[in-house]
């Protein structure tokens, strides 16, 4: 359900953003984003964002990789034109594998870190043109954001947000 | 501190008597004379009369020279038998060829328990050289996660010296009171041109290649590694005591120095050790590639000890992150490691040149199981296994990848002996099996009364404190 109204809670200082956010958990209100200028270890775990896939699918993309190499060269070197090159065994793929060994080796590379950057972005939605996104262009230096939706209990929640030390606490309406 | 129980003393001990037991076995049962042996291979060629069949099957892709010698001699054997022994037999050529073939074999046989013991005594040396160089590096890259571990690796490290000792006695005794069973080249005649044994090649490289020189240098390198396990063990321990740094900025400064001394050792104990038992062959990344192997079996030894001694409750600061990083030096040098092996056996495969790839080719034809299944279990097994994040924390599951992984490496160093000693006599039987039950036993000994001697946690080690909160 998205909320047509938000708090931006904006902090100064990431140990302040952690307790506060542990300390909104608690309280079970919703936090919708939050903006920080660099990576604050520990804030997914904390939010409780579930852990990236991103792995398993980078695997997966380097089987596929793995596979295509394999495919590709057993076509081409064994299948389609076996020829005797420098008295190299071209008879089946197993005699001639030392050989391939380092294409496979990178292809597997190749697949699974192109892809894996490509489905990072595709989930992320970035992409040149994209308009971006933030709230406050302050979160990009030095201030940490918390957008929290508002269901009526604006009041309670700035009391609480400022009581987490929250230097700034602005009610936003989201409809433009 | 921990106490060495009683139960796991005893296992020890017991491994130590067994092992002893089939080690003197081995050495009693492989004393066949030439009749007897003569009569093996004739009895063997009976077996069914396409006895050309079965050595065919024997020796699949065997390679010529050494099969044609085969074939004939088996073949001989069936003639010779009927005729014992004919001088005056008209055809002294084949009886030369049969001699030489049965003798051939009869070294083989002569040569298995001492490459047997051999193989199990390095293998278990260089777990402990291992850890001392992973040691070394700990403190000279002043890691922050290691510290509670250190004494761990201190107590194994404590099998060094007797370890390395044990392993260049062997190889004394093969000389004076074997006949040169694992280093041919050790064989006097080799070097003497009036010798029917002389071997221009061998001979070429005798001014590194001779006995005196092979012991002292070996001397001068356990020396060497000893100093170093000695005085940092010393410091470590005068830590705990001190008010000042001073012991561990001492450590750290020898830990350098002795990184450089160990990669120059290291390189030359591997040509010295392993890669002289083919004297006619050579590999320029051999040093590496044993140093990688060393590598994965002391990190294994270490996690796997750790969890040992955790579980039994004795160190309870380490966490599962330690645990987790462990697995992953494991998974990180299993890479590494196949990185070398396949760095030397394809560019050695590529080029084909005669003088080189007999290595491999008598390693791919009579050791096709043990060399290929060593990839896979050095390889492929932990490659799948401890890829995952979450399974390199659990206990067990960094356990059986090590089980796996010390098995691979056994195979590893057995693959490297092997084929230059017994060639195609070989076996995983009882000399190999009670040589690594008498070192298991023997090292265990060792390794777990030098963890009682002192604190399993270094107390005031600069790094402690975050190796405690450690977290990966």
């Amino acid at each position: 359900m998205e909320a047509s109204k938000v708090i931006h809670a904006i902090y100064t200082d990431d140990d302040v953003l952690m307790n506060a956010v542990k300390k909104v958990k608690a309280e079970r209100h919703h936090i919708e984003e939050i903006y920080t200028p660099f990576p604050v270890h520990g804030l997914d775990k904390a939010m409780g964002l579930e852990p990236t896939r991103i792995a398993i699918a980078a695997f997966m993309y380097g089987c596929v990789g793995l596979t295509v190499a394999i495919v590709m060269m057993n076509f081409i070197m064994i299948e389609d034109w076996p020829q005797n090159i420098g008295g190299k065994p071209s008879f089946s793929y197993i005699e001639n594998m030392p050989a391939f060994v380092p294409i496979m080796f990178e292809l597997t590379v190749f697949f699974a870190a192109h892809l894996m950057v490509i489905t990072f972005y595709l989930r992320s939605r970035m992409w040149p043109f994209k308009k971006a996104e933030n709230p406050d262009p302050r979160t990009t230096d030095d201030h940490f954001l918390m957008e929290i939706a508002v269901n009526g209990n604006e009041n309670e929640l700035s009391e609480l947000l400022k009581e987490t030390g929250a230097v700034e606490i602005n009610l936003i309406d989201k409809e433009h | 501190m921990y106490t060495f129980s009683s139960k796991l003393k005893s296992v020890a001990i017991g491994l130590m008597i067994i092992g002893a037991i089939g080690v003197a076995y081995g050495f009693f049962s492989s004393h066949k004379d030439f009749a007897q042996v003569e009569e093996m291979l004739a009895s063997e060629s009976h077996h069914g009369d396409g006895h050309g069949e079965t050595a065919n099957h024997h020796e699949a892709e065997a390679d010529d020279s050494h099969a044609v010698d085969h074939a004939q001699g088996t073949e001989h054997a069936h003639d010779e038998v009927t005729h014992a022994v004919a001088p005056v037999h008209g055809e002294h050529a084949e009886v030369d060829e049969h001699t030489k073939h049965v003798n051939h074999v009869m070294h083989a046989m002569h040569n298995r328990p001492w490459s047997a013991l051999y193989v199990a005594a390095f293998f278990f040396f260089m777990i402990a050289l291992g850890v001392l160089a992973f040691y070394a590096v700990q403190y000279a890259a002043q890691a922050g996660w290691s510290p509670l571990l250190l004494r761990v690796m201190e107590g194994i490290t404590a099998y060094m010296l007797p370890g390395a000792l044990i392993v260049l006695g062997i190889a004394a005794l093969s000389h004076y009171v074997g006949h040169n069973n694992i280093f041919v080249w050790m064989n006097p005649d080799m070097v003497d041109p009036s010798s029917e044994h002389y071997d221009k090649l061998v001979a070429g490289k005798k001014g590194w290649l001779n006995v005196g020189m092979f012991i002292l240098r070996g001397l001068i390198f356990i020396g060497g590694w000893f100093l170093y396990r000695y005085f940092s063990r010393k410091f470590s321990i005068a830590q705990d005591k001190a008010n000042d740094d001073k012991n561990f900025k001492k450590t750290f400064r020898i830990s350098a120095a002795f990184l450089v001394f160990f990669l120059y050792t290291e390189s030359m104990m591997s040509w010295d050790w392993i890669m002289s038992v083919d004297p006619h062959w050579f590999s320029t990344l051999f040093g590496w590639y044993v140093l990688a192997g060393m590598m994965v079996c002391g990190i294994t030894v270490i996690s796997m000890i750790t969890i040992y001694l955790k579980s039994k409750g004795y160190l309870p600061r380490v966490n599962d992150s330690h645990i987790h990083d462990l697995a992953k030096f494991m998974f990180a040098f299993s890479i590494f490691w196949t990185y070398l092996w396949f760095s030397q056996f394809m560019l050695i495969w590529y080029s084909n040149i005669p003088e080189e790839v007999t290595y491999f080719v008598t390693r791919f034809q009579d050791y096709q199981l043990p060399f290929l299944g060593m990839v896979a279990m050095n390889f492929v097994f932990p490659l799948l296994v401890l890829m995952n994040s979450d399974y390199k924390r659990i206990p067990w599951f960094v356990i059986m990848a090590g089980i796996v992984i010390l098995c691979g490496h056994y195979i590893d160093i057995f693959n490297m002996i092997m084929p230059a000693t017994v060639g195609d006599q070989w076996s995983i039987g009882i000399p190999e099996i009670f040589s690594m039950l008498f070192f298991a036993g023997l090292f265990i000994f060792i390794v777990f009364t030098a963890l009682t001697k002192a604190p399993l946690t270094p107390e005031r080690n600069p790094f402690l404190k975050e190796s405690e909160h450690f977290h990966y």
